[in-house]
């Protein structure tokens, strides 16, 4: 007995071998130019792109938005509905600024008490100017004479609500998606198939600490990442990052371990490259098209929204742009990443269950 | 007792769905002792070796490594051994200081970085990529990983396999290096020389069980006979039998390989040569070749199995 316990190591706070594994994890993937680029450059590449490619976007159904459920407002829709060139819809205060925010909708249109209606749009949108001429043209035809309405204006001049805005937080999400699923995922299966998990488990390394060693690699990385792309993203389109800085780390942080977890479970048991490249493109393929990285989750039927809302992209996409378009506080926020706590644990317990050391 | 003991195995049974890779094995190594598993393609050397590492579970048997069991004292065991599996792949990404420092750090106590990296002759190659090691140097590095724990007990499993003759000079001058320090080794291999070099013991494996087991120079010895004659006749050679052969003075025994090729074991070289071309020349039958060579490990695994140890 005695001789056990002389046998056994001695435990430092962070000890040697984990600080080892992270730093060797942090060096293989940066003396690895392709996984640099995909990670850092490509995300910036598309950026452009899209910020070149929806500069003037054009819009053959102008969506508006009537707010408000008095009378005047159901009559004021269908005074706008008669031009089939505008798809209206009658919102509530909040969710139509919400709506316009997104750039789900181009414009507002708000009766007033005094019997005015308010036009709101961000006049430097060419399809929100075309909105308002077309929504002006449709409801005075529709009170009969073009003089009997009164009209006036009111610029909403945001950044915040363009496409390059909407994307660049989906960019950032889709970014941490990948780059967590697949630095995991690709660097087990690979130390699988190569007896190095089998040489490792061999040694009295921890295994927990082994697992540890890539979340922290990954969170080292993801800081360059973020800085990168956001960093970009403020420079040369102007988007802003509006939540608080800790929120953002926050909403960072648990998005890694969400993916990390689920990078992990599907690194658990798979022994080829092959297989776990298609594991995750079935993980990940949903979450690109459903998750709203390029265009709103909401533009899906009801239907299908509790499980799009359920995707751990989704949350994370939400979170970011509340957060940075928004300023949203942490009622907007908390939920999503309280969602995506719940993925990390539940992926990371499967994983640890799962896991196939040989 | 089991104390002197430092690998003890009885009984051990392994299956994979239809092959019995270990069929009631049973091994006991001092310590101190430089002990060799040999055997051909999917004996079983490799299966019995990482059962032994505790990295396979055995379906029967008991194993007792360093006096201990590995369901109980796993951790404590780990610290202890050393190990070098048949097919790792380091990563390649790393240096050679950064790969042996990462082991390094998986033990409380161990050697020091530099002193290993020098032992294992990497030196010059230090601070260079593990991608561009060759396979000898690449077969060093593991096994620096593997001592760098300073081991009580090493497992090496084919360590000089697909290695060039100078390599495996190299990784035996190692092996030699790390007996002189009073440790117990545990190595596989299909080389007979290398086996008959470093072991002091062997057991010779085939169909997951030991067939021979003893020191390579009294397997040898239990051929009854030290050289080993093998001829090739041109044209038929029909007329000649094992009979005949066996006849001849100092011949021990007699087999026809296949075809016209034939073997001899023999006791004394010097006289049965000149006997056998005395016979063959009687019977009017012409050679197409003549070898011959000392009895090896090789010749005693035929002789059990009736099989070359190595397809070639
Ligand atoms: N994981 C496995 N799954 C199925 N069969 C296996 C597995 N590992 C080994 N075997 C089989 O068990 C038998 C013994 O294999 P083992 O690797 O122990 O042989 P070996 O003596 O080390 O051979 P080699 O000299 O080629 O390394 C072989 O028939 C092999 O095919
Ligand atoms: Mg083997």
């Amino acid at each position: 007995m005695s001789n056990l316990a002389q046998d056994s190591p001695r435990r430092r706070l962070i000890s040697d071998s984990l600080v080892q594994l992270s730093s060797v994890r942090f060096k293989e993937f940066i003396r690895e130019p392709e996984a640099l680029f995909w990670t850092f450059a490509f995300p910036i590449l598309l950026a452009i792109g899209l910020g070149i490619a929806f500069r003037n976007r054009p819009a053959e159904i102008v969506h508006i938005a009537v707010v408000g459920s008095s009378p005047e407002a159901s009559r004021v829709a269908a005074a706008a509905r008669a031009d089939s060139g505008l798809a209206v819809e009658v919102l509530s205060p909040d969710s139509a600024s919400a709506a316009i925010r997104t750039g789900r909708v181009a414009l507002l249109v708000v009766p007033q008490p005094d019997g005015r209606v308010q036009y709101q749009f961000d006049e430097t949108r060419p399809d929100a100017r075309n909105a308002r001429l077309l929504a002006d043209n449709a409801i005075q035809r529709g009170y009969g004479r073009a003089d009997q309405v009164r009209v006036s204006e009111a610029h909403v001049r945001e950044r915040g609500s363009r496409y390059i805005d909407f994307v660049i937080p989906g960019l950032l999400g889709m970014n941490i998606m990948g780059s967590s699923i697949w630095g995991l995922g690709y660097t087990i299966v690979d130390a699988r198939r190569k007896k190095l998990l089998k040489r490792l488990v061999a040694t009295p390394m921890s295994r927990a600490e082994f697992l540890v060693s890539y979340l922290v690699s990954r969170i080292a990385l993801l800081v360059g990442e973020v800085v990168v792309l956001l960093g970009f993203a403020a420079l040369f389109f102007g988007v802003p990052v509006r939540g608080s800085v800790l929120q953002l780390i926050l909403i960072v942080l648990a998005s890694v371990f969400a993916f990390g977890g689920l990078g992990l479970l599907i690194a658990s048991r798979a022994r080829t490259i092959e297989g776990a490249s298609g594991l995750m493109n079935v993980a990940m393929m949903p979450m690109w098209v459903l998750s709203g990285v390029f265009f709103s989750s909401e533009n899906f039927p009801k239907a299908f929204q509790p499980l799009i809302q359920a995707l751990p992209l989704t949350a994370t996409n939400n979170a970011l742009r509340a957060s940075m378009l928004r300023g949203a506080g942490w009622t907007v926020v908390g939920p999503e990443v309280a969602l995506l706590a719940l993925w990390a644990v539940a992926t990371l317990w499967l994983a640890l269950k799962w896991f196939r050391w040989r | 007792m089991s104390g002197a003991l430092a690998v003890s195995v009885r009984a051990l049974r392994k299956r994979y769905d239809d092959v019995v890779a270990v069929d009631g094995l049973d091994l006991e190594i001092p310590t101190g002792e430089c002990f060799g598993l040999l055997g051909p393609n999917g004996a079983g050397k490799t299966t019995t070796v990482e059962i032994c590492e505790g990295l396979t579970a055995p379906d029967e048997g008991d194993v007792i490594v360093l006096g201990r069991r590995w369901a109980t004292d796993e951790r404590a065991l780990r610290e202890r051994l050393g190990i070098q599996l048949q097919e790792t792949q380091l990563a390649e990404k790393l240096t050679v200081a950064e790969t042996v420092r990462l082991f390094r750090s998986f033990y409380a106590r161990g050697r020091s970085i530099d002193d290993v990296i020098r032992v294992v002759q990497l030196d010059e190659k230090r601070d260079g990529r593990v991608g561009k090691l060759s396979g000898g140097q690449k077969q060093r590095l593991a096994l620096a990983c593997a001592i760098v724990g300073d081991p009580e007990l090493l497992f090496l499993d084919e360590p000089t396999t697909g290695l060039d003759p100078q390599s495996r000079r190299q990784i035996w001058d190692l092996v030699e290096e790390f007996k002189a320090m009073g440790r117990t080794l545990l190595l596989t291999t299909h080389y007979m020389d290398e086996a008959e070099r470093l072991c002091d013991r062997v057991a010779i494996i085939d169909h997951g069980k030991v067939i021979a087991l003893g020191a390579p120079r009294d397997l040898i010895a239990s051929l009854g006979a030290e050289h080993v004659v093998e001829f090739v006749l041109a044209g038929s050679s029909d007329s000649l039998s094992d009979e005949s052969l066996r006849r001849l003075e100092g011949v021990r025994a007699a087999r026809r390989i296949d075809g016209n090729a034939w073997e001899l074991r023999v006791s004394e070289l010097h006289r049965t040569v000149p006997a056998l071309l005395a016979e063959l020349a009687q019977r009017r039958l012409q050679l197409a070749e003549l070898r011959t060579h000392s009895a090896t490990l090789e010749d005693v695994f035929v002789h059990l199995t009736g099989r070359q140890l190595r397809d070639e």
